[in-house]
């Protein structure tokens, strides 16, 4: 790791300030990604701002009948909380679904949403990669693109976004509230966090510099059955190559968002009114326009198996 | 930068860079090598300790980070008056072959036991799945800390180090 100082503050006003002061400054939660990225050098901040003492670790329930879900909150303590498990059964089960228990006793919920692709060339710094180095080119297209996106890409990026928790956030419509060092906050929509990368794939989210994530929040519980099916090369603790989050009601309806296929976590609403019809019907709305490579075309059909199984676990 | 933590029940104090990890402060300024650098990116769980009652990756994290927190190693589960029943079982039964992975699989297993007294097996599994053994193929270490938790559950308390009995705090 290249050297760098640290600092703990107390109030997410002075975290804010602190990284927005300093170009080179990042926040730290539970650094299970960043430090990784730190090791090889792919991140190099001069300066850590720990967010663990600025009082961001409780769940409460909010006005409209929500959650609302502190930004350091772990993913363990997140998928154990008896009210997720009960009202919001896809989140515990996609957060269940990733890495392993250490991993998941560090890891937060504003780091899990800012976790950093898996691409292969990304981690690997003798490549060309657009999204580590802008304008350097990209070797995953060309390259080995089994794990890669098979839409919402761009002739710059074709990395996917890795992570388990974001798909039921967005099949949720969750919202990330933010402040900023002059006390500015504001609620970002789950669907307009993430970014596509066009000709820009090294930004990836809404987020400003320096804008520290203080919370997220859940609308009322949804009901119907929670479903998150994650088909990965090993039955635990590897990524997704295509994970499904749906919640099905009885009468066949619902919402069904994917993850391991895009940028983001991708969710089509259109896609949702075909429910009834099946799954191929689903899975041909919500990847109308894609892209695959040669190496990674095997996520279109398994897209739709994987809702078909979704939905049949759905009616067990 | 100063570092103070607990470890093992005992207060520990070190300058360090702050780019040092946890398992480097453990292993390079307390000389506690029972924590193992495997992979050093999360993957093989041989780092594994308990932090405030949960096992971690101490590759993954920063000394400066546990700053003000407490810490269990391997070092820390053997009494004056013998092993830890889990450390005995593994002993007895070979529930481990080369060794490399076991203090971090002993850890996720203690982590494990204190939450849960009675798990079954896929709880048992689940537990284990981010600590990498490439001797055993797991049978008999979920067989042995099965074989523990009932025990445990049959006799009082046994000797345990002081700070995993405390209230856990989550700082
Ligand atoms: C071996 C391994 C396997 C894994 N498998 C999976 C898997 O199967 N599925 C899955 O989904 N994930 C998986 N992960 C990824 C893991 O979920 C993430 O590393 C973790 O969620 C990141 O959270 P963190 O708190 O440790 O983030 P950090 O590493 O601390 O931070 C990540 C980023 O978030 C920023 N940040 C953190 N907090 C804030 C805040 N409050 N406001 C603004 N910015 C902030 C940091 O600056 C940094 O850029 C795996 C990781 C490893 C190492
Ligand atoms: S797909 Fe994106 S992350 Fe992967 S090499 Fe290309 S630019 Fe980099």
């Amino acid at each position: 790791m290249k050297p760098f100082t640290y600092e703990r503050p107390t109030t997410p006003a002075a975290a804010a300030a602190a990284v927005t002061r300093r170009p080179d400054a990042k926040f730290i939660a539970g650094g299970t990604n960043l430090l990784d990225l730190m090791k090889l050098q792919i991140e190099t901040p001069g300066h850590l701002v720990d967010v663990q003492d600025l009082r961001l670790d409780t769940i409460e329930a909010t006005d409209d009948g929500g959650l609302r879900i502190g930004a350091r909150v772990t993913n363990t303590a997140l998928a154990s909380d008896p009210r997720v498990r009960r009202d919001y059964g896809v989140l515990a089960r996609a957060i269940l679904a990733g890495a392993s228990g250490q991993l998941r006793n560090k890891a937060t919920t504003a780091g899990n949403l800012l976790q950093r692709t898996r691409c292969p060339y990304f981690y690997d710094t003798y490549q060309p990669c657009n999204k580590r180095q802008p304008g350097s080119g990209c070797a995953a297209i060309g390259g080995y693109g089994r794990p890669l996106a098979v839409i919402g890409g761009s002739d710059a990026c074709i990395a996917t976004h890795p992570s388990d928790m974001a798909v039921a956030l967005r099949l949720l419509d969750a919202r990330v509230e933010t402040v900023t060092a002059d006390g500015t906050t504001r609620a970002i929509p789950i669907a307009d966090f993430h970014r596509l990368p066009g000709d820009t794939p090294h930004v990836e989210t809404a987020l400003a510099r320096g804008e520290l994530i203080t919370a997220v929040t859940l609308p009322k519980p949804l009901g119907g059955t929670h479903v998150y099916r994650k088909v990965r090369d090993r039955a635990s603790y590897a990524f997704a190559l295509v994970s499904v989050a749906a919640v099905i009601r009885p009468d066949g309806t619902g919402r069904v968002a994917l993850g391991g296929v895009a940028p983001k976590p991708w969710r089509a609403e259109a896609a949702e009114a075909e429910l009834p019809s099946g799954a191929k019907a689903v899975a041909d709305a919500l990847l109308a326009g894609a892209r695959p490579t040669a190496d990674n075309a095997f996520k279109l059909p398994l897209v739709e198996r994987t809702i078909a199984a979704a939905i049949s676990d759905a009616r067990e | 930068m100063n570092v103070t933590l607990t470890v093992n029940g005992e207060t520990r104090s070190a300058e360090v860079p702050p780019e040092t990890t946890l398992l480097v402060f453990l292993r390079e300024y307390l000389n506690l090598t029972g924590a193992k650098t495997g992979c050093d990116i999360g993957d093989c769980g041989a780092c594994t300790v308990i932090l405030d009652g949960k096992a971690v990756n101490a590759c993954l994290m920063l000394a400066a980070q546990a700053d003000g927190r407490d810490v269990i190693t391997i070092e820390g589960l053997a009494t004056r008056e013998g092993l830890h029943p889990l450390q005995k079982v593994f002993e007895e039964t070979g529930a481990l072959q080369c060794g490399f992975c076991g203090p971090g699989v002993i850890l996720s297993a203690k982590a494990l036991l204190d939450e849960n007294p009675a798990p079954s097996k896929q709880e048992i599994r689940n537990a284990l799945a981010g600590n990498l053994c490439r001797c055993t193929g797991y049978v008999k270490m979920i067989d042995g800390i099965q074989e523990v938790a009932e025990t445990m559950r049959s006799v009082p308390t046994p000797a345990l180090p002081a700070a995993s009995k405390g209230e856990q705090k989550h700082g």
